[in-house]
């Protein structure tokens, strides 16, 4: 039953997985530049956030042709919907991870710090987006309530960071504007995070029909 | 202005085979309702019931009550209910003998109306609501059928209007009619829900869901579901319901 409409939406869920897995490599490579701070590679990984954008119009494409072509409504619809709201979630998480290799461009001299709580925030961020795709595949809606949980501490990494750095930029003006500049990554994975809850309000949206804050 | 219509534990046979299960439905005036379902579930069954012409055919039986404005349309007469509720059938059926103007007043005729000024201006009336008349208006005395399906299928429902129903059944209006002639019509119901009561079966989901204030979807007889459309087709309550409007039922 309804057979092109349901290759219709496995085309989507794969489309999603690629684009999340797409994110993925570009965000763990952007975190590695940022460690070495090499900026031969942040280039290379500013370029690569071309792919994610591909694969956004590749999703509204099918998107909009199975509106056009099958006219779903009720869940089937909602499943659509979420598509193109969860690939653009996606692809501002996309231009979040290349934000962090456009910071590796501006810093000058070595690191101020061993970064500690940045790389776990990205860890964590990842696997929130991870997270929600998997929900929106599966339609679970426990993993995508745990979305607003995990979101709170990255929230909380957010705020140490920040206060770590307000200390370390305190005891030494000379690190200002590194110093911004690292808090304006952590702000990135604060934001790449909030992404994420996105993804799992969908999955709810998707089973209920109704609405609910993950990211309060 | 339109009239509500209640129904209450209605049942329907034909023969030993049980069509309807006790529905129970309010049908709201100045609102276009949608009977969706299956084949066989019972929706044409029902609008037939309610002007009374399920029971014309040998072997059929009703239980139950449908009340219209507070009366029961089992205490009428079925000739003077029949135009209180007028029908409009999946096949355009104009009279094949009679012309366009004598096919609108039929009806208004049969009814014993005989001032000629009053008929031709019956006439034009019904054309018009009918989104006919700038159409034929020169050619009133040609045939029916020398219509398109389409005009033939407002001609039927310039019929129906013009002795001035309550209520007005429609039973797949659309459905032998291509996509020009369906547009019409379903441009036409819309306007015509500002003056009366509306039930139109179809098959067609989009169609209910283009021009349906409120759907209700049967199931072997059963009502399953009765809603604002917009809710029916975008958050159904019932499995069921969800299942054949996403084309995923059986």
């Amino acid at each position: 039953m309804r057979q092109s409409l349901n290759e219709g939406q496995l085309i989507l869920i794969q489309l999603l997985k690629d684009m999340g897995g797409e994110v993925e490599r570009i965000l763990q490579g952007c975190m590695q530049t940022l460690q070495s701070l090499d900026r031969t590679q942040a280039e290379f990984w500013i370029a690569e956030d071309q792919k994610v954008n591909d694969l956004e119009r590749q999703i509204d494409d099918e998107c909009v042709r199975l509106i056009a072509t099958q006219q779903p409504v009720a869940k089937d619809l909602r499943k659509i919907i979420s598509a193109m709201r969860i690939s653009t979630d996606l692809e501002r998480m996309g231009d979040l991870a290349i934000d962090i290799a456009k910071i590796v461009l501006r810093i000058e001299g070595p690191l101020l710090k061993q970064l500690i709580d940045i790389p776990l925030m990205a860890d964590k961020a990842l696997g929130m987006m991870k997270q929600g795709l998997e929900a929106y595949s599966g339609e679970d809606m426990v993993l995508a309530h745990d979305l607003a949980v995990q979101d709170d501490e990255v929230d909380k990494l957010y705020n140490r960071v920040v206060r770590d750095l307000l200390v370390i930029m305190t005891k030494n003006p000379d690190v200002l504007d590194q110093g911004m500049y690292l808090a304006f990554v952590g702000r990135y994975l604060e934001r790449f995070a909030d992404h994420a809850t996105n993804i799992g309000e969908n999955v709810i949206y998707i089973a209920t029909a109704g609405r609910q804050d993950l990211n309060i | 202005m339109g009239h509500t219509l209640s129904v209450r534990q209605l049942e329907a046979w034909y023969g030993t085979n049980q069509t309807l299960k006790g529905i129970n439905m309010e049908v709201s005036s100045n609102h276009v309702t949608a009977i969706i379902g299956p084949s066989g579930c019972g929706k044409s069954t029902f609008v037939r019931c309610i002007n009374r012409m399920h029971e014309t055919l040998p072997g059929t039986k009703v239980k139950g009550e449908i009340i219209l404005d507070g009366e029961s349309i089992y205490d009428q007469d079925p000739v003077v209910l029949r135009k209180m509720v007028g029908m409009v059938f999946q096949k355009p059926n104009p009279f094949p003998s009679m012309s366009i103007y004598e096919n609108v007043v039929a009806g208004v005729r049969l009814n014993g109306m005989r001032n000629k000024q009053n008929l031709q201006d019956i006439a034009e009336k019904s054309l018009r609501m009918a989104a006919l008349w700038d159409e034929v208006k020169d050619r009133l005395n040609y045939s029916g059928m020398s219509l398109s399906g389409g005009q033939q299928q407002r001609l039927c429902i310039a019929r129906a209007l013009a002795v001035e129903p309550a209520v007005l059944l429609m039973d797949e209006p659309a459905s032998a009619l291509d996509p020009i002639a369906t547009t019409h019509i379903e441009e036409l119901i819309r306007q015509l829900k500002e003056n009366y009561t509306i039930l139109i079966v179809t098959h067609n989901m989009q169609q209910a869901a283009r021009i349906a204030d409120s759907t209700a979807f049967f199931l072997t007889g059963e009502l399953v579901e009765h809603g604002p459309t917009s809710e029916i087709f975008t958050n159904p309550k019932d499995k069921r319901t969800e299942d054949y409007i996403t084309g995923r039922f059986g």
